[in-house]
């Protein structure tokens, strides 16, 4: 169960990995998460999303960053290793403009860093929802771009690279050209998925010209099934779990600024974690 | 003996560790009874004829039944008498409020004119489950010749337990899923090490698993996949639905999402499920809180408060907004509570929890309360003191106030009746729902309940499956 069957380093940091889950490959919808466990006795469970599935192999994509002790773990993982628990499909998939009966439209994507990943996709089913989908693809330099290809088989020429240094495409952040979309006119809809800061500029961006904006969090969670609610968040001033009523919210409604405190809950104690983990494979 | 000469017999104390040791390790408190004191607190039932505490069993044990075995030193025996109505002793001695149940219809306590000094009914139980699991005198479990037939079980909590194990004895190939990476329910998720043994939980499953019945963890029923695909492309014959309470109730207080506030699930599931109390092993950090606010009165609340004293705690506040007669929770884990130096703070109630700039928690706002006339459950209702706020300083604050059902299978199912609290909706007498071989029982039915009342469930449900399927 689980095993990888392939694994690519896509950057520094960033690692794409396919593994067998024929169950999650069968059933998951664009929008949908994954909770993974790299020691199933004393490991701990972590949200991921979904970047692509292939129910005919039975194989999932997913795409992390090692940024925390169980995603160092994983990345030392090889093909042949199997991960010791996953869970998912979670949450609820995303609703695809055209899909429901409503008329296609012109969606923007925009994802920020590895956010791509999981915008894949979601990019995927409004294109085959008879969408104009753009994309906005941001990333602090050209080295930390992913999918890259893959999305620009999507968007064609409507693909808009951003960078914070001008290594690639634009110098500036994706906000700029969502700006200049939005005053243009003609958006429907404008999903955001990157991290916190971004997703909060894009609607920031997007709520003078009224334009639906979709964003997907991905805070601290447990059992992802709405046991915990340890991923409670703010939208519209009520309460919500971002694993069963998420993870997609909209982005006018959410509180911001609570949610990017919360996630910082356990930072000294996860960069300790981090530290200790970085430590051990330093010795090996 | 003569019932008077029984009333002479002292009841046995149960061993314990000392409460300031205890509150700093996980092991168990109670220690369990030596096979002597086990004899001797089973001899002081006297038989009597109409046998109340049976009445006051939610399954009907034959609790005299049992005893007289044990105090006979036939503790297999014994045993074997509970098992024919209780699936899980060793879990039900542990966990039962046996005070409210068995305990407080018993006639010895009716003579000595006291609950605490009623026959230890489920001390004996605990014992004789305990005896036989330690020296691996279980009978193995015959089961039915194979009838063919197929059930899913969604959960692994106390009622999927129960259940699983009926359709296993009566023949039935059954598979148990599970959304977590480990069995149990709230047996692992929820109540503690030091108040039930992960290891007795690890045995019920081996032993559903000696039975021939299949986990599979990992699986998310209504998401991985839909109940009906079970059924209409898996090829199960019935489904049992065990997915119990797991929807953390808040307070919908201000303050509540501040960094330092958790759901009992979230606290209790970090320290005991995810191990995070073995600091250098496990990879899911706990929250290191200092000064503690719980809030609410049941069991859950008992264990959340002395969890934070085993997590290092200097100060815990048990805080509850009616008076301890009316806490629902077991009266040993309140006094346990109490001698480990847990606060309480009752017939106050939080008012708002205050935070700092980084939104982290500071205080608690209470409010004092007085009981005034007793409301639709019976018990005397809070009513606030106006102006009788006052602060505490806490930098932990965990919500213990209940669970409702967990939407996810009633969302994903259609046709599945739900009442107005989200519960499933059952036959009372087989347990079938409003869709033909589904069944439900447990929490999802009866909303937050206890271990025994949810392995009862699930028997009724078993047999429900066993009489559907013979059809």
């Amino acid at each position: 169960m689980n095993k990888i069957v392939a694994k690519k380093q896509l950057s520094e940091n960033v690692y794409r990995m396919d593994i067998e889950a024929p169950l999650i490959a069968r059933e998951r919808r664009a929008g949908q998460f994954l909770i993974l466990m790299v020691d199933d006795s004393v490991g701990e469970r972590i949200p991921l999303t979904i970047a692509d599935a292939n129910p005919a192999t039975g194989t999932i994509t997913i795409i992390f960053q090692t940024v925390g002790a169980t995603t160092i773990k994983l990345s030392k993982l090889n093909v042949g290793d199997s991960i010791a628990a996953v869970l998912g499909p979670l949450g609820k998939p995303t609703s695809i403009r055209g899909e429901n009966g409503e008329a296609p439209g012109h969606i923007v994507c925009v994802g920020g860093g590895i956010g791509v990943a999981p915008m894949h996709p979601i990019a995927q089913a409004c294109k085959a929802a008879g969408n104009k989908v753009t994309i906005i693809m941001g990333a602090r330099n050209v080295s930390l771009f992913v999918m890259e290809e893959e999305m620009r088989t999507i968007a064609g020429e409507n693909l808009i690279l951003v960078t914070d240094d001008g290594s690639s495409g634009r110098k500036g952040l994706v906000t700029d050209p969502l700006k200049e979309l939005c005053e243009a006119g003609g958006v429907d809809e404008v999903i955001a998925i990157g991290p916190p800061i971004m997703m909060k500029f894009c609607s920031l961006t997007t709520a003078p010209y009224h334009v639906k904006t979709t964003v997907s969090l991905n805070t601290i969670m447990i059992d992802g099934t709405g046991m915990c609610g340890g991923c409670r968040i703010s939208v519209g001033g009520k309460t919500k779990f971002v694993c069963v009523d998420g993870p997609e919210f909209d982005g006018h409604q959410v509180d911001w600024d609570l949610m990017m405190k919360r996630m910082t809950a356990f930072k000294p104690i996860e960069a300790a974690a981090r530290e200790h983990v970085c430590n051990l494979y330093k010795g090996i | 003996m003569t019932p008077k000469e029984k009333m002479a017999i002292p009841s046995q104390a149960m061993p314990e560790q000392a409460p300031l040791e205890r509150a700093h390790n996980m092991n168990e408190v109670a220690l369990g009874f030596t096979a002597e004191m086990a004899k001797t607190e089973a001899s002081r039932c006297i038989n009597c004829t109409n046998k109340p505490c049976m009445q006051g069993c939610p399954v009907a044990v034959n609790i005299p039944g049992f005893l007289a075995k044990a105090a006979d030193g036939d503790f297999a025996g014994a045993l074997a008498v509970i098992k024919e109505t209780s699936l899980l002793p060793a879990v039900c001695g542990r966990v039962c409020p046996q005070e409210k149940q068995c305990q407080k219809f018993c006639t010895m306590g009716k003579l000595l004119k006291d609950v605490d000094k009623a026959v230890g009914i489920g001390r004996v139980e605990r014992f004789c489950a305990d005896y036989v699991r330690e020296n691996g005198l279980g009978d193995k479990v015959v089961c039915a010749p194979a009838t063919g037939k197929r059930v899913a079980v969604i959960g692994s909590g106390p009622a999927s337990i129960t259940c699983a194990a009926d359709c296993a004895k009566a023949g039935h190939e059954v598979t148990v899923f599970e959304a977590f990476h480990k069995c149990g329910g709230v047996l692992v998720y929820g109540i503690p090490e030091f108040r039930l043994p992960k290891s007795i939980v690890q045995h019920e499953i081996d032993g559903l698993k000696a039975m021939g019945v299949k986990i599979e963890t990992n699986v998310c029923i209504g998401r991985t996949r839909k109940l009906i695909d079970l059924m209409e492309k898996d090829g199960f014959d019935a489904v049992f639905v065990g997915t119990g309470a797991g929807l953390p109730k808040f307070m919908d207080i201000e303050g509540e999402n501040l960094i330092g506030v958790f759901s009992a699930n979230e606290y209790l599931t970090r320290a005991n499920l995810m191990k995070a109390y073995l600091e250098n092993e496990a990879d899911t950090p706990y929250w290191h809180g200092k000064r503690v606010a719980v809030l609410g009165g049941g069991n859950v609340a008992m264990d959340a408060s002395r969890m934070a004293l085993r997590l290092g705690a200097e100060k815990v506040y048990l805080i509850y907004r009616r008076s301890e007669a009316e806490m629902p929770a077991r009266k040993e884990e309140v006094h346990h509570a109490r001698e480990e130096g847990v606060e309480f703070l009752m017939l106050q109630n939080a008012k708002r929890i205050l935070g700092d700039e980084q939104s982290r928690v500071t205080a608690i706002e209470c409010l004092k309360y007085e009981l005034g006339e007793p409301d639709a459950s019976g018990r005397r209702s809070p009513v606030p003191i106006q102006g009788s706020e006052f602060t505490l300083d806490v930098d932990t604050v965990v919500v213990a106030v209940g669970n409702a059902s967990n939407p996810l299978i009633p969302a994903t199912t259609d046709g599945l009746e739900i009442d107005r609290r989200g519960n499933i909706v059952v036959n009372p007498e087989t347990n079938m729902t409003s869709i033909p071989g589904v069944f439900a029982g447990g929490d999802i039915v009866l909303g937050a309940a206890t271990v025994i009342l949810a392995m009862g469930e699930g028997r009724r449900a078993a047999a429900g499956i066993s009489a559907y399927l013979a059809k």
